[in-house]
């Protein structure tokens, strides 16, 4: 089980939106605002077919960031945090394989619920990838100021 | 198509510039991307932004850095909402602590601009390209999936069927208020007329996606812009070819059964003028919606042609001018709904050669249309009235009124939002369908005091 400092999960835990930074394929970054769906274990993102670009770059390159930033996001909280790590694209089933995750994003985002009842209006919207990100380094700055260095953490494991 | 709108990077800094921090971004000399939130002095002017160098975090000036905006507004309870992002590439310098970044690229969306409704649709290629290249992957079609109830529901467009049901039961309660009714032909009628329309519906996705049409449109609605089953990758357009075929033999065989039962030269014309005008409403050779003629055909098709076929099925044959004026308020209230619908669709519909009325005309022209036709639908029904032919109850539609003063006054401050503009086209829906409901029960009232009162006359004169 991967090992993240405890206010990097807190931020983990309640923020509405974060950034997924992904390396496109002339190694430039290219950041997506994405909801941040975290298990305990590993960082979970799901992203849309229609909007599937990022899930391009990361089959390109696998090394991905995910920053959680915005105050407004996580409930006025100022501390700020970027996890790097090593994502992977989850593809079997786009149709219905996200909706395991259904209870973590739920509790973000309840409306969520009511929209996946009425696919109908937006089928497309509702075939999604996976992207897991299994974290290898964490940034963390406590006032939310980086004009302090952040205190860096590697990632360890402990067994499940 | 590009999803969002082309940006160049003096509006990517200018809206750069709006965001209350910008979060940078940069592949570290471990390959991995870092972020960090910083205060940026955006100057659009000469295309830079300046902050201070982060602590602890060396910038690189060797590779292409970003700067990133983004924003929600959370709603408790709800989710999020505003949603907006931009972004902005360029090379950095670092210089006594201060980083420049050059603005050379930039993409961004914001849902005020590109609704989110629009944004998915102008991403619909991409979803396709994803399907696509997963299924060269696993040697398989791999398809976007939706379950078989609103599989049928979406692909059938099942909803719009009242705009048949309304005038056939209205047809066919006008002949029983005339001593003619036979329910199993009545039944015939109300399933083989369903199945014109659906024949037509999926018709009409077939030739609106081999012209070019549906795929144009980036702001279809849940009342416009088709099924749009064939550009999600739903059903294919070979599939939506044979499914219309299919609508259309079983009623052209409910049509034979009913020319062997109750067979007349009326009917017969009906009948064929019917299949006519709804084949050819979007096919070729005929093509009347490309013509500026879909509003009439809808009209002919869904007021007299239904309402005088229904009539006729159980008469026998006899026709009369009752159910024939009491068929126009019904074809004028339902070519509005097209006519309504055509409205958000007119920059697709224009860009496919599709000449509706809102492609040729002006704004002005098109709301005054619709007040003259509404207005007509009324005039027509009163008329009806006081000149003896139509019964005094049918003037329960006017209970609709108040929905008509909704869309008419609803169309000129939603005519550019398609989103705004679908609670008019529901609102619209309803007006027809009311207004359908209370001629039917008009007619009910006819037969009730027929039955209980015949020598009660509910006609004037």
């Amino acid at each position: 089980m991967a090992i993240i400092p405890e206010p990097v999960t807190k931020l983990l835990d309640a923020a509405l939106v974060g950034e997924l930074t992904v390396i496109d394929g002339n190694g430039r970054p290219v950041t997506y605002p994405l909801i941040p769906l975290w298990d305990g274990e590993k960082v979970y993102l799901t992203s849309s077919t229609l909007f599937s670009r990022k899930l391009e770059h990361i089959r390109g390159n696998p090394k991905v960031s995910l920053s959680i930033t915005d105050p407004d996001a996580v409930g006025g909280a100022i501390d700020r945090a970027t996890i790097q790590g090593d994502a992977r694209v989850i593809e079997e089933d786009p149709h219905g394989g996200w909706e395991r995750l259904l209870p973590i994003w739920e509790k973000k985002e309840p409306s969520i619920v009511y929209f996946l009842k009425a696919r109908v209006a937006l089928p497309l919207f509702f075939e999604r990838a996976l992207i897991e990100i299994t974290p290898r380094r964490t940034f963390y700055w406590s006032d939310g100021d980086a004009a302090a260095a952040p205190a860096v953490t590697t990632v360890g494991t402990e067994a499940a | 198509m590009r999803s969002t709108p082309e940006l160049d990077a003096r509006t990517g800094l200018e809206k750069l510039a709006t965001y209350p921090y910008q979060i940078l971004s940069w592949v570290d000399d471990a390959g991995y991307p870092v972020s960090v939130a910083v205060d940026a002095r955006v100057n659009a002017g000469d295309l830079s932004a300046r902050f201070a160098a982060p602590a602890g975090l060396t910038v690189p000036t060797d590779r292409e850095v970003s700067l990133t905006g983004s924003h929600i507004r959370p709603q408790p309870g709800y989710g999020y909402d505003e949603r907006r992002h931009v972004t902005v590439w360029g090379p950095a310098t670092v210089s006594g602590g201060t980083v420049a970044i050059a603005g050379r690229t930039a993409w961004g969306w914001d849902e005020a601009e590109v609704p989110f409704f629009e944004y998915s649709e102008r991403s619909v290629g991409k979803s396709r390209a994803y399907f696509d290249a997963l299924s060269a992957e696993r040697g398989t079609p791999v398809k976007p999936k939706l379950s078989f109830g609103f599989l049928t529901l979406r692909t059938t467009r099942l909803p719009f069927l009242t705009a048949t049901i309304v005038p056939v039961t209205l047809g066919i309660l006008i002949a029983a208020s005339h001593g003619s009714f036979d329910p199993i032909a009545a039944l015939l009628t109300i399933i083989g007329a369903c199945f014109v329309q659906l024949g037509l519906n999926t018709a009409n996705d077939v030739f609106d996606t081999l012209s070019g049409a549906d795929d144009a449109n980036v702001t279809p609605t849940q009342f416009s812009g088709g099924s749009r089953v064939i550009q999600y990758g739903l059903v294919s357009l070979r599939q939506m070819a044979t499914l219309s075929t299919v609508f259309y033999v079983l009623a052209g065989l409910i049509g034979l059964v009913l020319l062997a039962t109750h067979g007349s030269t009326a009917l017969l014309v009906i009948g064929v003028v019917g299949f006519i005008v709804s084949l050819g409403y979007t096919a070729p050779p005929l093509k009347f919606v490309y013509r500026g003629l879909g509003e009439i055909a809808v009209a002919l098709g869904f007021g007299p042609l239904m309402l005088l076929g229904a009539y006729v099925v159980q008469t026998g044959g006899a026709l009369a001018w009752e159910p024939f004026v009491a068929s126009i308020p019904v074809a004028l209230l339902v070519a509005l709904i097209l006519y309504v619908n055509e409205i958000p669709d007119r920059r697709g519909d224009a860009r496919a050669g599709k000449r509706t009325l809102p492609v040729r005309f002006s704004e002005t022209t098109v709301i005054a249309g619709y007040n003259v036709a509404v207005v007509a639908a009324y005039v027509i029904l009163v008329l009806g009235v006081v000149l003896g032919v139509l019964p005094i109850p049918v003037l329960l539609m006017l209970l609709t009124i108040p929905l008509a003063f909704k869309v008419s006054r609803g169309l000129a401050p939603n005519y550019e939002n398609p989103y705004g503009l679908m609670a008019i086209m529901g609102i619209n829906v309803q007006l027809h369908l009311r207004a359908g409901l209370l001629l039917l029960g008009a007619y009910l009232i006819v037969l009730i005091v027929g039955a209980v009162a015949p020598s009660v006359s509910l006609f004037i004169g």
